[in-house]
């Protein structure tokens, strides 16, 4: 949200002065300022330890508990005023003008839940013994509404400020977080009916569990990061036997992620099959390093041994329980089509679908780097090649889900080898 | 069978020492002690006991298993820690007893377990046992001063006498689970200890917190509390579990990956593996906490990563054969494969160091303890290999403390006599 554009800046102008006017304009008759001090510290502590999502900065925080508690027991102005703690969040990162508008954001959205709130016959205060479970019908209404609000004007500005290509946009508002965000907000109905028993201290009990799981996502989260890097850390590591498929790995992930997107996969399978790009050529450990690094043709036994890598790299990630569909890519990425790779000889839809996205994005990768035996390709050439063999070698609904890929988002070929640098040997290095 | 005494990776299922066993009976005499108190003094308040039951068992159903081997069920804690603190429900006061609390929550943790039994996932008796084994204490403790009207009427009285009772519950079962994992593992009870409050500080917090809402929501919502206020908890329990089974799938994959120096013929088949059972087992014999636990199986299971910069790999891959200098650089490449995973910095630390000689020679600082016990493991291994043999086994330790004070540090070697020769 660096550069805005006209209509981005009338967008967030108009949603900022409807917050202004929702919030001065009151009324402020009966309005309990205390609780509603409580709320707001309770609403920037939420805000405080917000989680970020991506790199456009969409973070999110459990902000909708402490607005829809504050629905129930202040009414629509009551949880206005109390939305506007937002704007107090000590957090980095929000740049003034996504301060501003993620306030009037949430103070729209709080105080059109207290709106519906009341028109499905919610009674604003304090709930007492006789409340329930009269008050769970009005508030649900509310939840919805508040995240409905919320949804549609943070969907707005994504799309208005939303840049060519950006995947973020897709990626950082799934529909799951608005589930959880629902969830959040059912603990505000708890804070609202413990506040006639532990009055203030409410919200320093109902936070513990929440952070606790604040804490359990983020240290997911972490653990998830430290994953990835270590897979690819160890692949790069069995990469430096074969000095010319430096980046291979990685690169072969990458590609089979553009189709998996391609092709619409569900993002679960899109991360399995990153590993198995990752993971798909770990088996090469097993072939000599003189057969690889061959120049010319390679006689009957190097073949063979060449053969065994992909069943050789499913010995060694079987046991990682997580990638049932990851293993039967690795060990079929050489078959084809027809009928005429290895090791099973399968063809068709016999093959694994991860296997067939793998082959097409590891001969990809293969034409356009650097060989022992030749050089690297230019990219258009490489296109024509996969085009020529779509049905024969390659499924032809994969090669053109890659190509329009490459088309859109472009491909980044490795760097020619420098001719005759040495592998790092026990003598070099 | 030298293999045997440092093979357990946990708690073993099906042998219970005797720990268990007495932490087992004595959870069954309770269970039998409060039912036939109840059935004696009548079940007070039927609709409660139902409703905190069905919460409990519901519970115990979504057990999570936790980093380390181990158990947790926080929703039928919380529930059962619930009952146990409850003061009003509704209108009406709540006079259970403590047996009858004690009976619903065994009662219900048990019809919780009968799904994974049928199912064919063994119940943990044990962590069973040590969870009943803290509500009752729970209950005994608090019933009598609530029945009794001895805890005031305002939150602000009630809320500290509660607080107090979880937490000494809480480290009651700490306590008790600490002494039988040192049983089972072979360690220190003070590190065990230890590690056990710290693993279990968030889920305590969480669970406790979530015990005292539904106790004081009871009051307003009446039972209804018991079924809203289990709603923050499975937020918890989702994230919790996630967390475990990331944490499960990292080991699992650095164990598989770690073998492609086996696949690549550069060590013998199940060296890396031996090796990090041995180095764990070596590290826990010397009082090492559960962290630095973990990052010694991690250094251990890829300390030989630095081989696969050899372009032929070392005659049968013992790197204790082959000189210092180039054990060396194998080390700092492997450690430099580490740190490109740029989150295990000090795993890398312990790689880099496996070949340092244990006394400082003046240019050096001593290295750190679990690259000496690597150090040690790793030579061991490569003397013995996957052999059972009990005389080559106390053969490769007679040479390493041949070796010790210069080239390996004497209490590591010390830990892996006794645990591959524990007669001796």
């Amino acid at each position: 949200m660096d550069k805005l554009s006209r209509i981005a800046w009338l967008y967030v102008g108009a949603a900022v002065a409807a917050a202004v006017i929702v919030v001065v304009k009151g009324p402020y008759a009966g309005l309990d300022w205390s609780q509603i001090g409580v709320l707001g510290l309770l609403l920037v502590a939420c805000e405080s330890s917000a989680t970020l999502l991506n790199a456009r900065n969409l973070a999110w925080s459990a902000n909708t508990m402490a607005s829809l508690a504050a629905v129930v027991l202040c009414g629509p102005v009551g949880a206005a005023l109390v939305s506007c703690g937002t704007l107090f969040g000590l957090r980095r990162g929000p740049s003034i003008v996504q301060r501003m508008f993620n306030t009037a954001m949430y103070v729209l959205s709080a105080y059109l839940a207290g709106r519906a709130f009341l028109a499905f016959g919610g009674h604003v205060g304090t709930p007492g013994q006789s409340s329930f479970p009269g008050l769970i019908g009005p508030f649900a209404a509310a939840a919805v509404v508040h995240v409905a609000v919320n949804f549609l004007l943070l969907h707005g500005v994504f799309w208005l400020t939303r840049e060519p290509g950006d995947a973020s946009v897709r990626g950082g508002l799934d529909f799951k977080l608005w589930l959880t965000d629902l969830g959040y907000g059912a603990f505000g109905v708890l804070i609202a009916a413990l506040w006639s028993v532990l009055g203030p201290f409410t919200p320093v009990l109902v936070l513990i569990p929440v952070f606790v799981a604040r804490w359990a996502v983020a240290q997911f989260a972490a653990q998830q990061r430290a994953y990835e890097a270590t897979v690819s850390a160890l692949c790069q590591a069995v990469e430096t036997k074969d000095f010319y498929t430096r980046g291979h790995s990685e690169r072969v992930s990458r590609g089979a992620v553009m189709i998996a997107s391609e092709i619409g996969m569900r993002p679960e399978r899109v991360g399995a099959i990153r590993y198995a790009g990752m993971l798909h050529d770990v088996g090469k450990l097993g072939v000599p390093t003189s057969v690889l690094q061959k120049r010319g043709s390679l006689t009957d036994d190097e073949y063979a041994a060449v053969q065994l890598h992909p069943m050789r790299g499913l010995d060694m990630v079987r046991e990682i329980g997580f990638l049932d569909e990851a293993l039967a890519g690795i060990m079929h990425h050489h078959e084809r089509i027809d009928g005429k790779g290895y090791p099973m000889g399968l063809a068709g839809d016999e093959i694994p679908e991860f296997a067939r996205v793998l082959g097409v994005a590891d001969a990809f990768d293969a034409m356009t780097s650097d060989r022992s035996y030749r050089g690297a390709r230019p990219i258009p050439e490489a296109i024509a090649e996969l085009r020529k063999w779509a049905g024969k070698q390659f499924d032809p609904a994969f090669v053109d889900a890659f190509v329009a890929a490459i088309e859109r988002d472009g491909w980044t070929a490795p760097e020619p080898a420098p001719a005759g640098e040495p592998l790092r040997t026990i003598e070099s290095l | 069978m030298a293999g045997r005494w440092y093979e357990p990776r946990g708690l073993p299922r099906h042998a219970l020492d005797s720990g268990h066993w007495l932490l087992v009976a004595f959870a069954g005499l309770l269970l039998i002690w409060s039912v036939a108190a109840t059935a004696v003094t009548g079940v007070h308040n039927v609709d409660a006991a139902l409703a905190f039951g069905a919460l409990i068992a519901f519970g115990e159903l979504l057990r999570l298993n936790l980093p380390g081997d181990r158990e947790a069920a926080p929703i039928a804690t919380a529930g059962a820690m619930a009952y146990a603190l409850v003061l009003r429900i509704g209108s009406e006061p709540a006079r259970t007893w403590p047996s009858q609390v004690v009976a619903v929550t065994a009662l219900a943790m048990l019809i919780g377990a009968l799904p994974h039994l049928a199912v064919g996932r063994p119940a943990k008796l044990t962590a069973m046992s040590a969870r009943l084994v803290a509500v009752a204490c729970a209950a005994a403790a608090f019933r009598p001063l609530a029945n009794a009207g001895l805890i005031g009427s305002r939150w602000w009285t009630q809320l500290p006498v509660m607080l107090g009772v979880i937490a000494v519950a809480w480290f009651l079962e700490s306590v008790v689970t600490a002494l039988i994992r040192t049983d089972a593992l072979r360690a220190r009870f003070s590190v065990a200890l230890g590690d056990e409050l710290r693993v279990q500080f968030p889920i305590a917090a969480a669970t406790g917190a979530s015990a005292l809402l539904i106790a004081f929501a009871a009051e307003v919502m009446g039972l209804a509390a018991v079924l809203v206020f289990a709603a923050p908890l499975l937020v918890t329990q989702v994230a919790l579990r996630r967390y475990a089974g990331i944490r499960a799938t990292y080991l699992q994959t650095v164990r598989a990956l770690a073998r492609v120096t086996e696949i690549g013929g550069y060590v013998e088949t199940g060296h890396s593996a031996r090796v990090s059972r041995l180095a764990v087992a070596i590290g826990r014999e010397l009082g090492m906490p559960e962290a630095a636990l973990l990052e010694l199986e991690y250094a251990a299971l890829m300390h030989d990563i630095g081989q696969l910069s050899l372009r032929d790999p070392v005659p049968g891959g013992a790197t204790v054969l082959v000189a210092r200098d180039e054990q060396r650089r194998i080390a700092e490449y492997g450690a430099e494969v580490i740190q490109q995973a740029r989150v295990l910095d000090s795993v890398a630390d312990i790689v880099r160091r496996q070949s340092d000689p244990c006394r400082p020679d003046g240019r050096f600082q001593p290295p750190p303890l679990s690259s000496r016990i690597i150090r040690a493991a790793n030579a061991y291994d490569d003397l013995v290999g996957s052999s059972t043999d009990s005389s080559r086994a106390a053969e490769a330790v007679a040479r390493l403390r041949l070796d010790t004070a210069a080239e390996y540090d004497p209490q590591v070697v010390d830990a892996l006599g006794n645990l591959v020769s524990p007669a001796a």
